[in-house]
């Protein structure tokens, strides 16, 4: 993992001292409100529906045991006790304190953390995959690229004012979990056919009210050139976004608007006068990032632990959990557990300081101190021996965190919603609760086995409903909340945008509606078919027919609900 | 008036004359004048052939390859913000300095405060005029808050990654 050297670490506090300074004249009244909101942002904090929330960066995801401590250490000392992990492999907090913000800064900095440009129209944190290093499918692993990128990022000073907010995500697997097909910049991890290593580079792809695929902009970048080439794509997306409606000022717009032929010649004008220059990146450099990550001392396992077949065969409860939450590891011996967030009746990707507290013991008793947060809002010990696994699924059972519903309907993407966010139209963490309620028995998850709900409480679409199997948009009509299905969306590279179901739905039938729609699936499946398979195969019309059948509520204002989302 | 050029406080001898007709009272006089590219390039014989420099004002949307021509003989390119979030200046600036490799003064100007000055300054900018009400000897300190960066960019101070080569060496 990647560990901060003295300029990191003082840029890091020089942020954090120039924030204090920022409050403080705030706080005199010698910066206005609308500019100090821009400043803010740029530090991660944000003005909620009840106060402030503050994002704190988790750099493509990875994190250690200690700085999970300080993360609890700040839900107990300036918050309401928990944490709630994003869609960005982030974390935040909803009830901090203005005044208290210097502080916890300098509490994150204090364990190599920080929350800038976790907002504001510059780049986001760089996002990667949850399984990076340990992924049997992937070519090399992609974080290296992410530090690299993430230094380049940072206080970037002619990219601070963008137009919109900037996502970039490096993917280096087959199975894509980066969903990169969905960021303004994606990046796949590649080999040309000289066999030498780059990226094939996506633009423009995003989700929000205008979903769109992103689009190739170049098949093979060598990746001494990815900074120059970045570079260029943000120039050009600075110079030419637009900036007169908060609506069409992301890239995706501008490359539609021009055509991805016309946006890639100028890109590729301005990077050939670029590309040679100081951004070129040195092998040396890239090994000696690439070196942070080696890793870890695997111990070498000969054949099957007798012992740990024995505890699967005997306790049906780990071994359930166990199929449904551990993944191969690249390493003979070696699992990947995934540490479900979305237990009933927990809004979907939070976490108490207990919890956090005690997953930080245990990341340090089975899997080398490490811990990392899923773009599905779960959280992953990458790198636990067979032999120890039993005595870790203990342990996350009595800490509330081995709900055995990993890929299941029940875990699901789910934005804050109403009930936090001044931005959403309908509440989304209640209809996470009555989705729980009404699917509470495993064997019938088990059964519809494979498929990914995703939520989101207004169109902005931060909890990924476009690309959801299922998703779920919350729509507000006559002051109600309704809420708008797609079907057969999908993230990874077989990226595709769900369709509309028809007509938005009452608050009441939400899971109901799920059961019917499920129901078709059962119906219609074939051998091995998962729900997205039939979808594919069977398309959106027996859904549809089976949910507006026996709609006795006719709902005249549809057209204006479609008209917006 | 009183600007922040190279890091200190000095007295601006520049004169803005925007209008496309011009000013001739203030043209008449033979000092420095900042002219809209509009102008410029209606008028750029006559402006070049007063006996004073020459400087043009760029609003955000404005094309730096009309300029180009002029270069060699502005003293002054302003360019503007007129919103506190508007970012297309800090390009406009790189592309100035790096691509068209203009040497001249580069003055930032409209919604200016401490809090850009040493992103502004990175970008290839050594001068500001800021908004008014803003404490010129406090702003000073905004240039030196964060002393380090990642990337290089326009202003001559070493980044992390050289800083690491010469720990290493």
């Amino acid at each position: 993992m990647y560990q901060y050297d003295e300029f990191d670490q003082r840029l890091v506090n020089e942020r954090v001292e120039q924030f204090r300074d920022q409050v403080r004249r705030f706080l005199d009244g010698q910066i206005g409100e609308e500019e100090f909101k821009q400043l803010r942002l740029r530090n991660g904090l944000y003005m909620q529906r009840h106060a402030h929330m503050l994002r704190v960066a988790i750099p493509y995801g990875l994190f250690t045991s200690r700085q999970l401590r300080m993360m609890a250490y700040i839900a107990r000392t300036y918050d309401r006790g928990y944490g709630h992990f994003t869609t960005r492999q982030n974390i935040q907090y909803n009830w901090p304190e203005l005044r208290d913000v210097p502080d916890i800064l300098a509490d994150l900095a204090s364990v190599q953390m920080h929350a800038i440009q976790t907002s504001g129209n510059a780049v986001r944190n760089i996002t990667s995959d949850h399984f990076a290093g340990v992924a049997a499918d992937e070519l090399e692993d992609p974080r290296p690229y992410c530090e690299i990128l993430r230094q380049w990022s940072t206080l970037h000073p002619e990219f601070s004012w963008l137009p919109r907010k900037f996502k970039i995500a490096v993917s280096a697997a087959s199975s894509d979990r980066t969903a990169s097909l969905l960021h303004d910049i994606g990046l796949q991890i590649v080999d040309n056919d000289a066999g030498e290593r780059g990226f094939r580079v996506l633009v423009g792809g995003g989700m929000g009210r205008t979903p769109v695929i992103g689009k190739l902009i170049r098949e093979f970048l060598p990746r001494v050139h990815l900074l120059s080439y970045v570079e260029a794509i943000l120039r050009i997306y600075n110079l030419l976004g637009r900036r007169d409606n908060i609506h069409k000022a992301r890239i995706k717009i501008l490359v539609n608007q021009l055509g991805i032929d016309r946006f890639r010649e100028l890109v590729e004008e301005e990077w050939l006068r670029i590309r040679d220059g100081a951004l070129t990146l040195e092998e040396q450099e890239i090994e000696r990032i690439r070196a942070h990550f080696n890793p870890p001392e695997y111990v070498s396992v000969d054949g099957e632990d007798p012992i740990f077949k024995q505890q699967l065969h005997t306790n049906p409860f780990f071994a359930t959990w166990y199929k449904q939450n551990t993944r191969a590891h690249k390493v003979n011996g070696y699992r990947i557990v995934i540490v479900s967030l979305k237990a009933p009746g927990v809004p979907p990707g939070d976490i108490n300081a207990e919890e956090m507290d005690a997953l930080a013991d245990l990341a340090d008793r089975f899997s080398f101190g490490q811990i990392r947060a899923t773009h599905d809002q779960n959280l992953v010990l990458a790198d636990v021996r067979e032999a120890d696994i039993f005595a870790l699924w203990l342990d996350l059972s009595r800490n509330r965190l081995a709900t055995p519903n990993v890929g299941t309907l029940n875990d699901m993407i789910c934005c804050p919603g109403l009930d936090f966010c001044s931005l959403a139209n309908a509440g989304s963490i209640p209809i996470a609760k009555q989705i729980n309620e009404k699917f509470d028995t495993l064997d019938y998850l088990y059964d519809i086995g494979e498929i990914q709900l995703k939520m989101s409480g207004c169109m902005n679409a931060c909890g990924h409903h476009h690309v959801g199997h299922i998703g779920i948009l919350g729509v507000e009509k006559r002051g109600e909340e309704w809420y708008q299905l797609t079907l057969g969306g999908s993230a990874g590279h077989d990226a595709a945008l769900g369709e509309r179901l028809g007509a938005a739905i009452e608050k009441e039938r939400v899971a109901d509606v799920i059961g019917e729609i499920l129901g078709v699936y059962l119906e219609r499946r074939e051998e091995g078919e998962r729900f997205i398979d039939t979808y594919r195969r069977v398309g959106l019309a027996p859904f549809k027919e089976r949910v507006y059948a026996n709609n006795s509520k006719p709902d005249d204002s549809d057209r204006r609900v479609a008209a917006v989302a | 008036m009183r600007i922040i050029r190279n890091r200190t406080i000095q007295t601006d001898e520049w004169r803005l004359s925007p209008d496309l007709s011009g000013n001739p009272e203030t043209d008449a006089i033979a000092s420095p004048l900042i002219v809209s590219l509009t102008r410029l390039l209606e008028d750029a014989e006559t402006l070049f052939d007063r006996n004073a420099d020459i400087g043009v004002l760029l609003k955000p949307e404005d094309d730096l390859s009309e300029i180009e021509p002029y270069l060699s003989r502005l003293a002054l390119v302003a360019i503007e913000f007129p919103q506190f979030n508007e970012g297309r200046g800090y390009s406009q600036a790189r592309l100035l300095r790096n691509r068209y490799g203009f040497k001249g003064e580069l003055r930032a100007v409209g919604d200016v405060s401490r809090d850009k000055l040493a992103f502004l300054e990175r970008c290839g900018f050594n001068a500001y005029v800021l908004r008014p009400g803003e404490s010129l000897e406090a702003a000073l300190a905004g240039f030196s808050e964060i002393s380090l960066c990642y990337q290089p960019a326009e202003d001559a101070g070493d980044t992390v990654l050289a800083l690491r080569r010469r720990r290493v060496s």
